[in-house]
């Protein structure tokens, strides 16, 4: 397959440039470059309104019991009578915002955008391997997330069993009645997602094995590569195991099979199903779900590394290392996943094991960080929004890696599970570190994608409100968890009725949590306008606007098909020359044959 | 109506307003011909400066928050292997406190203080294997600390019950739990979820109850025979759904009549005693000070969890299996209610799975009382026992002979069924 685009493309550069027409340049085009900024908007379209989901629960969990009329703006009289939100409804804000969050935006989203950009420009190719299969991952993605909203709206409500759907709840409507229609419209969402994914990976795999150009070995690829292709070969390894785990989902729903279920009474009527297991769901999943928070933060550490590296005007320290690293948690993310299972009865031997492997996780990410810090370490820092992104991804990957630690530790995790300790622990390695990441990839190829520039200074006042902002909500949620406030409720006024003091600390802290998280949403309105209206109106970008090494910035500004006009460049060293002793710039790029006497790297 | 289209309003003004400024930034952004991509030095300065300030702000929030909510507002622990817990957890985050402030301080000074200097170059610094030995091993032995007292403390919690523990049952559905006592024998009753009944909600197994299970199921209101009259009844008219519905219910309940027959034909009435003499308990679970317990959970419906926030125990309740968690209160609550200076605190347990709508209220109160108390309650509610409640009519079984035969019990519990 390689081999024939590759021909397809020789065959382009004959004729030049040639026309195309509206619908096979904007809506199906098989253009990796146009295919990544559709990726890219309806990732930003998803996030917004996983955001404004959040919004509206943290609303209710600050001011229980109070009526509001933003509430019953968005969700009406169904959903939030006089503005009070129905119980219900709060798990299934709760359930679609997480599922947004951690599959659309920071998945298909963040892959999708990046892995689909930067791919092809980095490893110096015409296009994807498959530019077919490549629409085809973006057009399944799209039609996903259509289904995901429609879910928002059916009279029954959305799925309601958390982002993780464990079954029985998630498998008996008659439990909670997000599990009707709404459940089986997320499964099937989910199901083309998943296929989306697949073939996204594929084509990213196959990309960066087979058309990488000339001089560009493996040990020559920018980190960020080595992350997207790690990112997707973990994808592809893990995310059929979830589908599978759907469709016995979907036939205990619909086939009346027990694949999940056994001797349950729900709703006063007796089941027949026997011998299922709840527990074998939780396996399947998690045998995903704990690589997901890779495929989720990979992509982000690879971008920072770049990004880093560049405006430090200084190599990526331990470059070697840095992919050693990459490697060794993708791998070891394969054997973490029961740590999410501690307290389901599991035998303890069994869940020494994985405790072990778990916090054998913490070295290579320990690596990482110490790795960023010396890179930053006599640097000649240039603050790009880009930057501060990026600078802000290392300090909550550090602040979320730690607290890793504890839930990793079966004993602590006893006490921990499934309280706000676990959401304040994901939300700051996913919520900020992989946003962070996706955000500062955005701000830093956001010349390449629409050939301008993002106003600078609404890039600062962006990130100082979404550091302080989402700090602000997720920092407090530690406290609130130690303190042993289970996640998912509804209202915890419950406490009132046996501990004022907890009862005091949880509604305080719930109170500034909310604001900090209001702040932080209009914080993203500012980022919004400045990228909308970049794309119209920033100034127009050089073709190198960072003075960065990678192959990316040898291409035109204006997008063409096939990326370089002439012959693909040839790559004669690493990506990471930057302040090189010798060289006359403070950077030499890729293409740039070693000097006489110069040492490669 | 009107507060949308005000928001809507102010929206859209807010929209546009920026988008002014923006134009009278770009335009004069033009007239000095600054470019976007080149960060001034007074920006570079700027965000180096407020780097600093944030790191300061940031350290001085969390070390506020640690001393208003006196270290991390957990309060002290209510059971025996909860204080090794809490020990560890301590440890725990004093370590990882320290490398949080040690490495977030570093990542804000190096942001500070390396900020571009016209003239000063960067520092050509690809790898040093000795550095990166260095943060490889350290961690690692750091780690090795952390998993193997983790492991020690995680193996005595979840170590198997001493035989003399007491065992109770906590019986979860939505949205309520439910305790069984295990009576004078210290053996919970076998049972099998197709004997509930409005007499039997944790579908006890006895003779007594499979036989009122079979005779529901067969000529009660709901029950085969009256399903079966209805349908083949040429003059009632129904809706087509409405038929397949009560046919598929019919089905449903021919299958489970089978099996209530083949658990009759297997059942071994000498089991009958563990279960006459348990008793069941709501709303409240009454805990003995210094005795430990061992809790078998099992679940209705979904999964629920049995989570008591004040003795660090946790775990799962799932459907069609049973699980099992044990731990020694040692505070009473007496006592708990001196420690905290509130005269209204209690124990508490909570539901920790998310199971519907109502499962932030699913909540049972603990009470942990003195050996004398307990003793007292316990021998009122022996007159109260499965039995006499629900099936007085029964003679009182011998309890079963065969003592050594105690462990097995409990285990073999929820394999009941043919
Ligand atoms: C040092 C590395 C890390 C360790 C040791 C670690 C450990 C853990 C453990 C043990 C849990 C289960 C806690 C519980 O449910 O009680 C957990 C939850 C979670 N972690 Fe991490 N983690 C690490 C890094 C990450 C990263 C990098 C991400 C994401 C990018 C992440 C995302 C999550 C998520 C989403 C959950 C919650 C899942 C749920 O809903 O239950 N973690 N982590
Ligand atoms: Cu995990
Ligand atoms: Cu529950």
């Amino acid at each position: 397959m390689a081999a024939v685009a590759h021909e397809a493309h020789g065959h382009h550069d004959d004729h030049g440039h040639h026309e195309e027409n509206f619908v096979s340049k904007y809506i199906f085009s098989q253009d990796h470059k146009m295919i990544g900024k559709q990726f890219l908007m309806t990732a930003v379209f998803m996030g917004f309104v996983a955001m404004l989901l959040s919004i509206l629960f943290r609303i209710q969990l600050a001011w229980p019991e109070e009526g509001s009329g933003f509430l019953s703006f968005f969700l009406g009289e169904q959903w939030a009578p006089d503005g009070v939100l129905k119980e219900d409804m709060y798990l299934g804000l709760v359930t679609i915002h997480g599922t947004i969050m951690v599959f659309f935006l920071l998945t298909g989203g963040l892959s999708g955008t990046f892995s689909n950009l930067l791919i092809p420009l980095q490893v110096g190719a015409r296009d994807m391997a498959s530019g077919f299969l490549n629409m085809l991952s973006y057009w399944f993605f799209f039609l996903s997330s259509v289904l995901m909203m429609i879910s928002l709206f059916v009279e029954s409500g959305p799925a309601m069993s958390g982002w993780t759907v464990y079954p029985p709840l998630s498998a008996l409507p008659q439990a909670v009645s997000g599990s009707g229609m709404g459940m089986t419209l997320w499964l099937f969402s989910m199901a083309i997602f998943i296929a989306s994914s697949l073939i996204g990976s594929l084509n990213y795999i196959t990309t960066v094995l087979n058309l990488r150009t000339k001089g560009m070995s493996m040990t020559r690829l920018p980190l960020t590569i080595w992350a997207f292709f790690v990112t997707a070969i973990i994808g592809v390894l893990s995310f059929p195991v979830l589908l599978s785990a759907a469709l016995l989902l979907i036939m205990d729903r619909l086939a009346g099979t027990s694949f999940y279920l056994s001797d349950i009474i729900v709703g006063g009527e007796m089941l027949t199903q026997h011998g299922g297991s709840p527990i074998l769901y939780q396996h399947l999943f998690w045998f995903l779900g704990h690589p997901e928070v890779y495929i989720v933060l990979l992509p982000s550490l690879g971008i920072t590394s770049e990004i880093i590296a560049t405006n430090s005007r200084k190599p990526i320290f331990g470059y070697r290392a840095m992919i050693g690293s990459i490697l060794a948690i993708a791998f070891l993310s394969f054997i973490v996943w029961a740590h999410h299972m501690f307290v389901t009865g599991m035998n303890p031997f069994l869940g020494s094991v994985f405790v072990f492997t778990t916090l054998l996780i913490a070295i290579p990410s320990a690596v990482k960080v110490f790795n960023y810090l010396t890179t930053i370490w006599r640097g000649s820092l240039v603050f790009t929004p880009a930057m501060l992104f990026s600078i802000g991804l290392v300090s909550t990957f550090i602040t979320g890696g730690v607290t890793g630690i504890i839930l990793a530790d079966a004993a602590l995790d006893i006490t921990v599970h499934d309280t706000y300790f676990v959401v304040a622990h994901f939300h700051v390695v996913m919520g900020l570190s992989a946003v962070f990441g996706m955000l500062a990839g955005v701000y830093h190829w956001f010349p390449k994608m629409y050939g301008r520039m993002m106003n600078t200074r609404l890039g600062y006042v962006h990130f100082w409100i979404t550091l302080i902002g989402a700090y602000g909500v997720f920092f407090p949620m530690h406290f609130v968890g130690i303190a042993g406030a289970p996640r998912r409720y509804y209202n915890y006024s419950v406490y009132n009725d046996f501990d004022v003091d907890s009862y005091n600390m949880i509604m305080d802290l719930n109170v500034i949590i909310t604001i900090f998280a209001i702040i932080a949403a209009l914080g993203q309105l500012i980022f919004l306008f400045n990228f909308f209206y970049s794309i119209y109106r920033g100034p127009v970008a050089e073709q190198n606007p960072w003075r960065s090494t990678t192959l990316e910035w040898t291409t035109p500004v204006e997008h063409i098909h096939g990326n370089w006009p002439g012959e693909l460049p040839t790559v004669h060293r690493w990506p990471y020359d930057l302040s090189k002793p010798g060289a006359e710039e403070d950077f030499i790029p890729q293409t740039v044959p070693l000097m006489e006497g110069e040492e490669e790297h | 109506m009107g507060t949308k289209l005000i928001i809507l309003l102010v929206v859209i003004l807010g929209v546009l307003a920026i988008a002014q400024m923006m134009r009278i930034y770009e335009l004069s952004s033009k007239i000095t011909g600054k470019k976007e991509n080149e960060i001034s030095n007074r920006d570079n300065r700027f965000n180096a400066k407020l780097m600093l300030l944030f790191m300061f702000i940031f350290f001085g929030s969390f070390i506020y928050m640690m001393i208003h909510y006196g270290w991390v507002g957990r309060g002290v622990a209510a059971s025996k292997h909860g204080k090794d817990i809490d020990w560890l957890l301590n440890l725990n985050l004093i370590i990882i406190i320290s490398v949080f402030f040690l490495t977030n301080a570093l990542l804000y000074i190096f942001a500070f203080r390396f900020v571009k200097k016209p003239g000063v170059p960067a520092y050509y610094l690809a790898h040093n294997n000795k550095l990166e030995m260095l943060w490889t091993v350290v961690p690692a032995m750091v780690l090795a600390v952390i998993i193997i007292l983790g492991l020690k403390t995680w193996n005595e919690a979840t170590g198997d019950a001493p035989a003399e523990s007491i065992r109770v049952e906590l019986f979860s559905k939505q949205f309520d739990w439910t305790a069984r006592y295990s009576g004078k024998d210290n053996k919970l009753g076998k049972f099998d979820y197709k004997l509930t009944l409005d007499n039997n909600e944790l579908a006890l197994k006895t003779a007594a109850t499979i036989d009122s299970a079979i005779r529901m199921m067969e000529e009660g209101p709901m029950g085969i025979k009256t399903l079966e009259a209805k349908l083949n009844d040429k003059k009632i008219i129904m809706v087509p759904e409405d038929r397949a519905k009560m046919e598929a219910d019919l089905s449903r309940k021919e299958r489970l009549i089978r099996l209530l027959y083949q658990m009759k034909e297997k059942h071994d009435p000498k089991d009958d005693a563990a279960a006459w003499d348990d008793f069941i308990q709501k709303d409240t679970l009454y805990l003995c000070k210094g005795k430990e317990y061992e809790f078998n959970f099992r679940s209705k419906d979904v999964i629920h969890s049995a989570f008591f926030p004040h003795f660090r125990a946790q775990m799962n309740t799932v459907p069609g299996l049973t699980t099992r968690f044990k731990f020694t209160p040692d505070v009473s609550t007496s006592e708990m209610r001196e420690i905290k200076g509130d005269e209204n605190f209690n124990y508490v347990l909570l539901c920790n799975k998310i199971c519907g709508g109502a499962h932030y209220k699913m909540k049972m109160m603990i009470v942990v009382m003195e050996e004398d108390a307990y003793n007292d309650w316990f021998k009122g509610k022996m007159t109260k026992t499965f039995r006499d409640t629900y099936f007085p009519a029964v003679e009182p079984a011998q309890p079963a002979a065969d003592a050594e035969n105690a462990e097995g019990q409990t285990e073999q519990a929820q394999n009941a069924e043919a």
